[in-house]
C-alpha cells in the first residue's frame, strides 16, 4: 500500500467539508479527531482509504473524512467490507461501528469477519446505549439499567466484546477510551498497522443519554487505579504508584500488592500480545471495575493470514496449475463434457 | 407416445416414434437423478431433442421406501422441436411400490409400467399403503406391465466380485438404464466412459455397475417380454456443436462470459439454499479463471460482500432463492440508493416460508418488484429455458452495467434444474458488455451526476485519485451526491430512480409474438412457462384456432411494445405458476382484462391443461372492448 512518491499528508488532509453533526459533547469528537490524526500515519494515499459504516450515531464518521466512504445499512458494514477487501485487496479497509451495530443488529457479521479474518479495522463505539434512536438499551448495556424500553430495567446479561471477539478468533484486539486521546492514537495506529481483522472497542460517552457510563474508571482522577493499561512484555502494573499488579493464579486472576506477602514484580502477568491461545485474553476481557483494573491496550496481535491473501492464493494457484494444462480458455469450458454436432 | 408411423422392420421389431416421454421413478436412495442424467446425456448425444424435469424430495434419505422418498426423473425426447418434458410419461420405471404408486396416475392409459419385482414384497407394500399387490390384483390391467427382477438379476451377474449383497443391489438402477437403452436403441458408451471415470480406482464397483448396464441391455435384447422396441430417429436442430445444459449449469456459464465481455473480475458471494446452490458450487470451481467466491454466514451478508465487491468495481452478485430473496431486501434498497451494478439471482421455489423447497413456482415477480421499503425500483429480467439462462445473464449484466443498477434474474427450480440441449455459442463472436471507471479528477467530483442518455452515474471505484467522496442509504443531493433532507430533492431523486429504470425499456429487443400479430387469443407467458405455452399455441394452431404466444424476458421495465400487442388480440391469457403476479401488473398498467391460469403445485404446467383453457376462452363468445 505504500506509495514512494506521495506526499506527507496531515491531518487536515483528511477532514472532509461536511460540517460535523453529533451533539456537543460527544465522545465521538474525539474519536474522530484521532482517526483523522492518525491517518497520515500509514503512507497510504487518499484514494485507497475506505471507511466503511453501518446504522447509528457512529455510522456517521465516514461523512467527515476526505476519503471514499460509504455509510451503509444497520450491523452490515462487515459484509459490504469483506466483499470490498475480496474484490480490492488494495485498498485500507476501516469499518466504523458502535455497540448496538455490531454486537445486535450486526453481531452476526461480526463474529465471521474476525473468524475469516478479514483484512479491515473495525472500530467499535460502546456507549452502553442507542444514542441515535434516542435512548433504548443496547447489547452491553448493564443488568438493571433503565431506559425508555427498560423502564423496569435490563434483565438481559451484557455482552463483553473483547470476550466475544476471541472466542471468533480475532487476530488483533483492542480498547481504548475517547477522551484517553494519545491512548487512542496509539491503539488506531497498532489497529492500522495490523494485517487482518484488527477490532478496537472504544468506550465513548454518550453525553445525551448514558452519561458517565464510563465514569467511575475513566476519570482522570481515578483512571490510574483503575485501569490497566496493557504492555507487551510487561508485568501486569497499575495505580498512581505502580504498586498494585495482576497475578495469574491458574486461570484465575488476582489483585497483588507489591511488597504484600512477599509478592514481587516477577510474580506479576506479563502481558505477551502474541499469546496464540485466545484462553487468556478472553479472561483479561473479563476483568472489570471494581473487582479489577479495566484493562486498556491491545489485548492481542497474532499474525494469520488474511481472508483475501488466502482467496488470491487459491485463484492464483489454481491459474498456475490450469496454465500447466494450457492457457485457461472460457470458450473450452462452454463446450465442456459430451458434445455433438449438426451440419 | 405418438402413434406408430412405420411398422416393424423384417429382422426385430422396431417401432419408430415422433416423441417418447419416460418417467424414472424409485426410492431417494435408488440413484433415479443419476439414472435419468445418464438417459439424457445419451439421448441428446444421439441427437434428439431432449427436455426434463427432475423431481426429488428435499429430504436427503427420507425413509426407505415411503411415499415421501420418492425421487424421480422426467425426460422427453423427440425427432422433431420440443418445448417441455412432456405432460404425461408413456413408460413408468418403478424401482418399488412407493414409486409406482405415486407415479401411476401420471401414467398415459395403456403406457409401459417397467417394475423390479424384487422390491415388491410384504414390508414395502405396506411401507407404500398396498393393501394387495398390485402387481398380481389386476389393477395395472389397463397398461402394459413389465415385471423384471431386478435384484436378483444383478446379484446374478456381479457374482464373483467380492462385493456385499448391499453393494451390488446398488447397480440395480443401472440394470434398469440397461433396459432402457435396449428398448430405446441407444449406445452403453456415454454411460461406460461415466462409469469409468466416476469410480477410477474402484475397479469392483466400477465393474459391477458395467456389468449391471450389460445384463439390462442383454435382458432386453434376449427375453421375451418386449414384443418391440424403439426408434425415435434424431431430430433436425440447427447445424452446430451441441451439448446438454441445465439452467443452473447456463446461468453459471452466462455469468462467468459476462465477466469476460465486461472485461471485470466475478465475485459471487452465497448462501446455501435449495435449488439455487448450484450455481455457487460451479462458480467456486472456476478459480482458474480469476472467479472469487465466498460461502457466506447468512443472506444478508452474501448480497453485502456482492454490494462491496460493486463498490471496489468488480462484478459484485448473489445467488439465492425465495426465502434468502426475503432477507436481501434491505440492502438490495441500498443499491438502489447508492446506483451501483449489482446482480441477484432467484431461482424461485414454492413458498411462502420454506414451502416446497425442490419444486418449482412463480411465486417472487411481486417481491423482487415491490419487497423494499419505499418506492425502490429494480429491473427484473427472467429466462425462459434452461438455455436461455445463459443469454439472459449475461444480459442481466449488461442492464446491471450500462444502466448502474441492480438487476433480479429470476429463475425457478425447474429451470434450474430441467435440462436441454444447448447450441453452444462463440465467445469471440459477443457484443462487448464493458462499461468504464470514472477517470481521475483534479477538479469536484460529482458522484450523482448523470449520464443524460441512461441517467447512469459515474462507477467511481476506490483507489482513483481525486475521487474521494462518500455514498450511502441516505437520501443523496441530485448530482453532488451529499446527504439532503430537502423535500424538493427527496421527490426529484425519487422521480430519477424511476426513471432511470424506466428508461431501460429502449434498450431491451422488441417482443416476439409468434403466430400472427393479431387474432382471437394470446397466450402471454414468463419464464418457465415457455415450453408449455409454445407447445400448447402450436397443437391449438394445428387446429386452425387463431391463437398466438409472447413470452416476456423483462418484467420490469416492460417492454414499449407491449400495450400494442396486447391491443391486437381480442383475448389474452397469462398462465403463471402462481395466484397472478404478472397479470395484476399488467392490468394495472394497461387497464386489459387479461384471463389469468394460476395453477400453484409445485409442478410446471401441462401442455394440455394450457391447451384446453385456450379451448374453453376461445368457446366463449366474450368480446372485449380494449
Amino acid at each position: 500500500m505504500t506509495q514512494s512518491e506521495l506526499p506527507v499528508l496531515t491531518k487536515k488532509d483528511f477532514e472532509s467539508d461536511q460540517d460535523v453533526r453529533w451533539c456537543p459533547g460527544c465522545g465521538d469528537y474525539s474519536i474522530l479527531a484521532q482517526t483523522q490524526k492518525t491517518m497520515p500515519d500509514f503512507g497510504v494515499a487518499k484514494e485507497k482509504i475506505v471507511f466503511i459504516s453501518g446504522i447509528g450515531c457512529s455510522g456517521r464518521l465516514p461523512y467527515y473524512m476526505n476519503t471514499f466512504g460509504f455509510h451503509t445499512i444497520h450491523g452490515r458494514a462487515a459484509t459490504i467490507a469483506t466483499g470490498l477487501k475480496a474484490a480490492r485487496p488494495d485498498l485500507m479497509v476501516w469499518v466504523i461501528t458502535g455497540d448496538g451495530d455490531a454486537l445486535s443488529i450486526g453481531g452476526n457479521h461480526l463474529i465471521h469477519a474476525m473468524r475469516r479474518n478479514v483484512d479491515m479495522k473495525m472500530i467499535m463505539f460502546n456507549n452502553r446505549i442507542y444514542g441515535l434512536t434516542k435512548g433504548q438499551a443496547s447489547p452491553t448495556s448493564p443488568i438493571g439499567k433503565k431506559t425508555k424500553s427498560t423502564p423496569m430495567g435490563t434483565i438481559e446479561t451484557p455482552i463483553i466484546p473483547l470476550n466475544l471477539v476471541a472466542a471468533a478468533e480475532a487476530s488483533f484486539i483492542a480498547r481504548s477510551v475517547d477522551t484517553h486521546s494519545e491512548h487512542l492514537q496509539e491503539m488506531m495506529h497498532r489497529a492500522g498497522e495490523h494485517s487482518g481483522a484488527a477490532f478496537l472497542e472504544v468506550l465513548q460517552n454518550c453525553n445525551i443519554f448514558n452519561d458517565g457510563a464510563w465514569r467511575d474508571f475513566t476519570d482522570k482522577s481515578v483512571k490510574e487505579d483503575r485501569m490497566l493499561v496493557l504492555k507487551h512484555g510487561e508485568p501486569m502494573l497499575f495505580g498512581a504508584e505502580k504498586k498494585k499488579g495482576i497475578r495469574l493464579n491458574g486461570l484465575q486472576p488476582e489483585v497483588v500488592t507489591i511488597g504484600e506477602n512477599g509478592i514481587t514484580v516477577a510474580d506479576l502477568w506479563v502481558h505477551d500480545e502474541a499469546d496464540p491461545d485466545a484462553t487468556r485474553t478472553q479472561i483479561l476481557s473479563r476483568m472489570w471495575w471494581p473487582d479489577f483494573p479495566v484493562p486498556v491496550g491491545v489485548f492481542r496481535r497474532v499474525p494469520r493470514p488474511t481472508h483475501d491473501q488466502l482467496l488470491v492464493e487459491q485463484v492464483e494457484s489454481a491459474k498456475a496449475a490450469r496454465a500447466a494444462k494450457g492457457p485457461a480458455d472460457l470458450q473450452k469450458l462452454l463446450a465442456a463434457g459430451e458434445t455433438w454436432t449438426v451440419s | 407416445m405418438t402413434s406408430p408411423k412405420s411398422g416393424t422392420n423384417s429382422t426385430e421389431n422396431v417401432t419408430q416414434l415422433d416423441r417418447v416421454t419416460i418417467r424414472f421413478a424409485g426410492d431417494s436412495g435408488d440413484g433415479m437423478q443419476l439414472t435419468g442424467s445418464q438417459f439424457t446425456a445419451t439421448t441428446a448425444l444421439f441427437g434428439n431433442d431432449v427436455s426434463t424435469l427432475p423431481d426429488f424430495p428435499a429430504e436427503i434419505r427420507a425413509p426407505a421406501g415411503s411415499l415421501p422418498g420418492v425421487s424421480g426423473f422426467q425426460i422427453s425426447f423427440s425427432s422433431g422441436d420440443i418445448h417441455t418434458p412432456g405432460d404425461r410419461p408413456d413408460v413408468l420405471v418403478a424401482m418399488n411400490p412407493a414409486a409406482l404408486k405415486v407415479n401411476l396416475g401420471d401414467l398415459v392409459p395403456g403406457g409401459g409400467i417397467i417394475v423390479n419385482t424384487d422390491a415388491f414384497n410384504d414390508i414395502n407394500l405396506r411401507k407404500a399403503g398396498y393393501a394387495a399387490d398390485p402387481l398380481h390384483d389386476g389393477s395395472l390391467k389397463g397398461y402394459n406391465l413389465f415385471e423384471i427382477p431386478m435384484s436378483t438379476m444383478v446379484a446374478g451377474a456381479c457374482e464373483g466380485l467380492g462385493l456385499s449383497s448391499k453393494q451390488v443391489e446398488l447397480t440395480k438402477n443401472f440394470f434398469a438404464l440397461g433396459v432402457m437403452f435396449w428398448l430405446y436403441e441407444r449406445s452403453m458408451a456415454a454411460t461406460e466412459k461415466w462409469i469409468a471415470e466416476k469410480f477410477s480406482g474402484k475397479e469392483a464397483i466400477a465393474e459391477a455397475n458395467r456389468r449391471a448396464l450389460h445384463a439390462g441391455y442383454a435382458f432386453g435384447e434376449t427375453t421375451e417380454i418386449f414384443h418391440t422396441h424403439y426408434r425415435v430417429p434424431a431430430a433436425k436442430l440447427k447445424p452446430g456443436t451441441y451439448r446438454n445444459i441445465t439452467g443452473n449449469e447456463a446461468t453459471a456459464l452466462g455469468f462467468v462470459t459476462a465477466a469476460k465481455l465486461a472485461e471485470r473480475d466475478l465475485f459471487l458471494a452465497s448462501y446455501p439454499i435449495t435449488p439455487a446452490s448450484d450455481i455457487l458450487h460451479q462458480l467456486s470451481g472456476y478459480k482458474h479463471l480469476g472467479i472469487k467466491t465466498v460461502q457466506s454466514e447468512d443472506e444478508i451478508a452474501a448480497i453485502g460482500a456482492a454490494v462491496g465487491a460493486a463498490y471496489g468495481g468488480a462484478l459484485g452478485m448473489t445467488t439465492t432463492s425465495g426465502p434468502g430473496m426475503a432477507l436481501k431486501a434491505e440492502m438490495l434498497g441500498l443499491a438502489v440508493m447508492v446506483e451501483l451494478p449489482l446482480v441477484v439471482v432467484d431461482v424461485q421455489r414454492a413458498g411462502p416460508s420454506t414451502g416446497m423447497p425442490t419444486k418449482t413456482e412463480q411465486g417472487d415477480l411481486l417481491m423482487s418488484m415491490f419487497g423494499r421499503n419505499s418506492d425502490s425500483p429494480i429491473p427484473v429480467i427472467a429466462p425462459a429455458t434452461p438455455a436461455e439462462c445463459f443469454t439472459m445473464a449475461i444480459e442481466a449484466w449488461r442492464i446491471a452495467l450500462k444502466h448502474m443498477t441492480p438487476v433480479v434474474y429470476l429463475s425457478d427450480a425447474f429451470l434450474a434444474t430441467g435440462a436441454e440441449p444447448w447450441k453452444i455459442p462463440q465467445i469471440s463472436e459477443m457484443p462487448s458488455i464493458a462499461v468504464k471507471n470514472a477517470p481521475e479528477s483534479t477538479g469536484s467530483f460529482r458522484p450523482y451526476q448523470r449520464d443524460p442518455e441512461t441517467l447512469a452515474r459515474p462507477w467511481a471505484v476506490p483507489g482513483t485519485k481525486g475521487l474521494e467522496h462518500r455514498i450511502g442509504g441516505l437520501e443523496k443531493l441530485d448530482e453532488l451526491g451529499t446527504v439532503s433532507y430537502d423535500p424538493d430533492n427527496h421527490h426529484r431523486m425519487m422521480l430519477l430512480r424511476a426513471e432511470k429504470v424506466a428508461r431501460i425499456a429502449r434498450d431491451i429487443p422488441a417482443t416476439e409474438v409468434w403466430g400472427d400479430s393479431s387474432g382471437d387469443l394470446l397466450i402471454l407467458g414468463w419464464g418457465s412457462t415457455y415450453g408449455s405455452i409454445r407447445s400448447a399455441v402450436e397443437r391449438l394452431r394445428e387446429r386452425g384456432k387463431r391463437v398466438s404466444h409472447a413470452h416476456l424476458r423483462y418484467l420490469n421495465p416492460l417492454p414499449e411494445d407491449l400495450a400494442g400487442i396486447l391491443g391486437n388480440f381480442k383475448r389474452v391469457l397469462l398462465p403463471e405458476l402462481n395466484l397472478g403476479q404478472l397479470r395484476m401488473l399488467l392490468r394495472a398498467k394497461y387497464l386489459v382484462d387479461i384471463v389469468g391460469f394460476n395453477l400453484v403445485r409445485g409442478k410446471p404446467f401441462q401442455i394440455g391443461e394450457i391447451e384446453a383453457k385456450a379451448e374453453s376462452l376461445l368457446g366463449e363468445s366474450v368480446e372485449v372492448g380494449q
